[in-house]
């Protein structure tokens, strides 16, 4: 370690003013937004929209490489600052002002969202380059990629906000945008009901967001960053932790982290680039983000921060769990993205020691899991959309170029020595082990599962037999789709660069600040060793267990129990049904037999009461007029009969 | 002073068995009247025995609307008469439940 570790200290959010090319920071977020707007409201204007919708999604990649390039430019502008002026605010308009509650339509950015400007703006362009040739024969492009522009606007107000309710914005802003791409193919069935279910449980986690930042305003009486961060030490240690555990709740409903990961196995339904984007590089990460954006209330929440720790290390476990015996690649990979978020979350509960390489692994597998994701749609376009591997086999000779890069991607993911998943992993266990060795041994045996249920899915996919269905005949996908898939591959391999000399270490530090260092129960060199050996171990099984035998175009009945454990998500979902779902639906069948019976019964039975009375009486009105004297007569003689007891008594 | 009271019962009770008992509408008719008059006549005792014109003016006023009530109900009575053919009250028994 290069950097002079003094005490540990949290760093205070102070943006200075924006100036030069920084003043066209909001362009970044405006230049998605109008593609967005363009896309799905001028469909709407007959010829103007029938032109969109033969032409209308290249606006949509020019929108985001527009972005890209920008983001580039403000991030070369922000390298040329010193250490001490890189923070920026700028200030677009009052959002709204009420009492005490002054929220600005703010935006920071600062090295840390400067990273995420980088990895949402360049995968998203790269994403948006390959579904052109994706979605070339649907017939709904034009709102694909109006969606695709409106998620990368969400995604950005949420990175560049300067304070936890425009974050709040853009963070519901890529939930609707996630919702709405899960059942993008919404005469599946099962599209459908995916992105339902994706929206129920975020919807949980953003109780624990909006309850949260409600907190917040009632602690300190403001919600930006910087006022925050100046006065979160003086508030009590139990409101700062009932503020982390709130916010840990939003981040894993929106990070797909246990307990509310039940929907992200789902959330496949979706086209394949839309699980590159959304799912795996960068809205599931937000989780992270909002982590280590928050650190200013996790440093001084150690049981929220512990809270943190457990949450990624468990997940870590149960999505690589997930992974080994999944024959979906999607669902596969799926299991593969939990597992990782729960190891950026675990080195994000490590405190400023690990904030920056869960950024680290956060951009890393941004590169790799994205270029497989891209991978796995082009081995779906090959094979008539068919997404189970026990259908694949052989597919290294028909697509070159997608075999390739994918090996890229494996070998990021497995943490091969010298590629970018290698370096990332390593500091994540290192710092683990050296802070919290139970964490650190999940991390480590969850690298040698992902080693075990990565090599499963290559050897399934690209070697063996040839398992093909009948009439299927792969072919390389053309050039507009192993563009990106060259370029995400390349990142893979190289994106290690960015730790050489601590470089991303130094960078964050304005935003993590300096922590407590632990020195390893061993020499660096050694845990890197012992990492690249439980990797070796893991792969081994896989050549043992999938690679030397057949693979059945079945899946096997009789195999064990952690088998079907895995195959039915952890039993993550009939826990749902168990706790939650089916006590629900029960209170709420309990509610409507009330309602019926005890309130329905109540009026219904008055009113039928009063209906069968009424009927009786109207029998007095018969028609007869001596009747009607008769009756007057009688209540006159009442009445004068009534006087009289009175005045007599 | 008894016997006029006494005898504006009698003519009070005559007039009320005849309404209810009575289905020819004329006679019944002639039996309301029979009613207003005995109260016309206690009218008339009880302001005799009080001494001022209360009663009397009372009397006049009963006198006023029994007239205007004879002229409408005769032109009903004839009314349901003519589209009837029968002048019972028992039979004019539409308007009911």
């Amino acid at each position: 370690m290069s950097i002079a570790f003094e005490e540990a200290t949290v760093p205070v959010v102070d943006p200075s003013a924006a100036d030069g090319v920084f003043s066209l920071l909001w362009l970044v977020i405006a230049l998605p937004l109008a593609g967005a707007v363009v896309l799905l409201v001028g469909g709407a204007l007959g010829r103007p929209g029938r032109l969109l919708d033969r032409w209308g999604h290249y606006l949509g990649v020019l929108a985001a490489v527009a972005s890209f390039g920008l983001s580039v430019a403000l991030f070369v502008s922000l390298l040329g600052r010193g250490e001490e002026e890189r923070q920026i605010g700028q200030h677009l308009y009052t959002w709204f002002q009420v009492g005490g509650l002054d929220v600005g339509l703010d935006l920071l950015y600062d090295p840390l969202s400067a990273l995420f400007l980088l990895l949402i703006t360049g995968v998203g362009s790269l994403i948006h380059l390959y579904s052109v040739g994706y979605m070339e024969h649907d017939v709904r492009r034009r709102r694909f990629f109006g969606y695709l522009n409106l998620f990368v606007a969400a995604m950005l107000v949420l990175v560049l906000s300067a304070n936890f309710l425009g974050l709040f914005l853009g963070w519901e802003g890529v939930g609707l945008a996630s919702y709405l791409l899960i059942g993008f193919w919404q005469h599946k069935h099962s599209a459908a009901a995916a992105s339902k279910k994706a929206f129920v449980i975020n919807r949980v986690g953003d109780i624990g967001l909006s309850l949260a930042i409600a907190l917040m305003f009632a602690t300190f009486g403001t919600t930006d960053f910087a006022g925050i961060s100046e006065v979160a030490g003086e508030a009590s240690e139990a409101t700062l932790t009932a503020i982390g555990l709130l916010l840990l709740l939003g981040a894993c409903g929106k990070s797909a982290q246990v307990p509310l990961q039940a929907w992200l196995l789902d959330a496949m339904e979706g086209p394949t680039p839309v699980s590159a984007l959304i799912h795996a590089a960068t809205m599931v990460t937000a989780g992270v983000y909002l982590v280590v954006r928050a650190n200013f209330i996790f440093e001084l929440a150690p049981v929220a921060q512990t809270a943190v720790v457990v949450v990624g290390a468990v997940t870590l476990l149960w999505g690589a769990v997930i992974g080994c015996a999944k024959d979906d690649i999607k669902k596969a990979l799926a299991g593969s993205t939990m597992s990782q978020i729960g190891y950026m979350m675990l080195a994000a509960g490590l405190g400023p020691v690990g904030y920056a390489f869960a950024i680290f692994h956060l951009l890393t597998h941004g590169f790799f899991k994205a270029n497989m994701f891209l991978g796995a749609g082009s081995v779906m376009h090959g094979m008539n959309d068919d997404v189970d591997m026990r259908h694949y086999g052989a597919l290294r000779t028909a697509m070159p170029v997608t075999f390739a890069t994918f090996a890229m991607g494996y070998l990021a993911i497995i943490g091969f020595p010298g590629f970018s998943g290698f370096w990332s992993k390593d500091r994540i266990i290192e710092t683990a082990l050296a802070d919290n060795l139970v964490a650190g041994l999940c991390a480590l045996a969850g690298a040698g599962i992902t080693a075990f249920y990565m090599t499963r899915l290559m050897l399934m996919t690209f070697f063996g037999e040839k398992r093909w269905e009948r009439d299927v005949h792969p072919h390389e996908s053309p050039a507009v789709m192993t563009v990106p898939l060259v370029a995400l591959a390349a990142l893979s391999v190289v994106g290690g660069v960015l730790v050489l000399g601590d470089w991303i270490v130094e960078w964050l530090l304005p935003v993590t600040g300096v922590g407590e260092h632990h020195e390893p129960p061993l020499p660096a060199l050694a845990i890197t060793a012992i990492i690249v050996a439980v990797v070796a171990v893991g792969v081994a099984a896989a050549f043992l267990l999938v690679g030397r035998r057949d693979v059945p175009r079945e899946a096997p009945r009789n195999v064990s129990f952690v088998t079907r454990a895995a195959r039915a998500d952890v039993y993550g979902d009939a826990f749902n049904d168990t706790f939650v779902v089916r006590p629900a639906a029960e209170l709420v069948r309990g509610l409507t037999t009330a309602d019926r019976v005890g309130i329905d019964g109540v009026v219904e039975g008055g009113a039928a009461t009063m209906g069968g009375l009424s009927g009786l009486l109207r029998r007095v009105q018969n028609g007869y007029v001596r009747s009607y004297a008769l009756s007057l007569l009688g209540g006159v003689l009442l009445v004068v009969l009534a006087l009289m007891a009175v005045n007599l008594a | 002073m008894n016997e006029y009271v006494v005898l504006s019962s009698i003519l009070f009770t005559i007039g009320c068995v005849g309404v209810l008992t009575r289905r020819n509408a004329i006679v019944v008719f002639m039996c309301v009247e029979l009613m207003l008059n005995a109260c016309n006549l206690a009218f008339v005792a009880f302001a005799r025995q009080h001494g001022n014109l209360d009663g009397q003016i009372a009397a006049f006023f009963v006198m006023v609307v029994a007239a205007a009530e004879v002229v409408i109900g005769l032109a009903i009575i004839m009314t349901i008469f003519r589209t009837r053919r029968s002048a019972s009250v028992d039979d004019a028994s539409l308007l009911k439940y």
